[in-house]
């Protein structure tokens, strides 16, 4: 499996577990399209919370890091790295590689 | 893993952090502990980690092991912290520096990393520690009470936030206690300050857990943002 298709896994899962907690009508799908945050998006802060926290803990079970996904960076970003599925995985890579290359 | 309840105190080889996990390990608690120095103990139901309370990759690396190996955290105890009685114009930036990371970073990223594992389960107990210092306005220890301040309100504002999580979080606000915190503490100023609490006593490591035990019950799913200073200060 390659790294982008474990992350996807990671966040897939993560998804799986919050949405558990969440009205039929606020969960979040599975694809990597799929709005997360924002206008369109279907997690309100509470349920952002728990998919960064979901992500951080699959993280550090995959790959032995302990990332921190919320940091000042993301945060002031002009379009939010947890928007789609596609933007979160594409983050989580680049902190990876960042970690990988330090 | 192990079916009993889990908790975690800072500050745990000395004073009022081992009197707590011991009193908790005798009522069946699994008990994670931690402090710069070791802890001597057979207890079974015990481990212990030695680290700084303000180190983020310790702590983080502790946690991640405590979500592995024992799978869940149901308390965790802030007792940690580090006092310096000085008068403001004598005290040095490293000082401060130091009881700040101590006394207010180390909660504050215990309390996020904690509440990061019981939300999964929907239930948490954190309870911190406060001081009398802090409303007392004590004279000479300025940094030290204003960190207690802080952790007051971060108890305050961090049980707002963790509550859809089923997380309380409460402060228990000791009156001095003898331990190696108030142990170079001249014997007149803390005449002095004993004589402003309602009930003039030092307090006991058992007043302590009384409080702790009392935030800690199932009962007080409904007490949060609270804190309970001793001796009627």
């Amino acid at each position: 499996m390659t790294e982008d298709a474990k992350i996807i896994a990671i966040i897939y899962d993560a998804i799986d577990e919050i949405n558990e907690l969440l009205p039929a009508e606020q969960q979040a799908q599975k694809s990597l399209d799929a709005v997360l945050v924002g206008q369109a998006g279907c997690l309100d802060s509470f349920g952002l919370v728990n998919l960064i926290v979901a992500v951080e803990q699959r993280v550090n079970d995959e790959f032995g890091i302990a990332l921190t996904l919320a940091d000042e960076r993301a945060m002031s970003r002009s379009r939010s790295p947890f928007r789609t599925v596609a933007t979160l995985r594409d983050y989580i890579a680049g902190l990876l590689k960042e970690v990988a290359d330090a | 893993m192990p079916e009993r309840p889990t908790m975690l105190i800072t500050g745990a080889s000395r004073g009022i952090g081992r009197h707590l996990a011991e009193h908790y390990l005798a009522q069946g608690w699994q008990v994670v502990g931690c402090s710069r120095g070791p802890f001597e103990t057979e207890a079974e139901n015990y481990r212990h980690y030695c680290l700084d309370v303000a180190d983020e990759p310790a702590v983080k690396k502790m946690f991640g092991e405590i979500r592995g190996q024992l799978g869940r955290l149901d308390a965790l105890i802030n007792n940690a912290g580090i006092a310096s009685m000085n008068h403001a114009l004598t005290t040095p930036l490293a000082t401060v520096t130091r009881i700040m990371e101590t006394n207010v970073v180390g909660v504050f990223l215990f309390c996020r990393e904690a509440a990061k594992l019981m939300q999964r389960r929907r239930f948490g107990r954190i309870v911190n520690f406060a001081s009398v210092a802090a409303p007392l306005k004590l004279e000479g220890e300025a940094i030290y009470a204003s960190s207690k301040a802080a952790v007051i309100t971060l108890t305050q504002i961090l049980a707002r936030e963790l509550a859809d999580f089923g997380i309380t979080v409460n402060a228990v606000g000791p009156s001095p206690v003898r331990t190696d915190l108030v142990a170079g503490v001249p014997a007149a100023t803390m005449d002095r300050l004993i004589g402003r609490q309602a009930i003039r006593r030092f307090g006991e490591m058992r007043d302590v857990a009384n409080v702790v035990d009392f935030f800690l019950r199932a009962e007080s799913d409904f007490i949060t943002g609270q804190t309970i200073f001793l001796g009627g200060v």
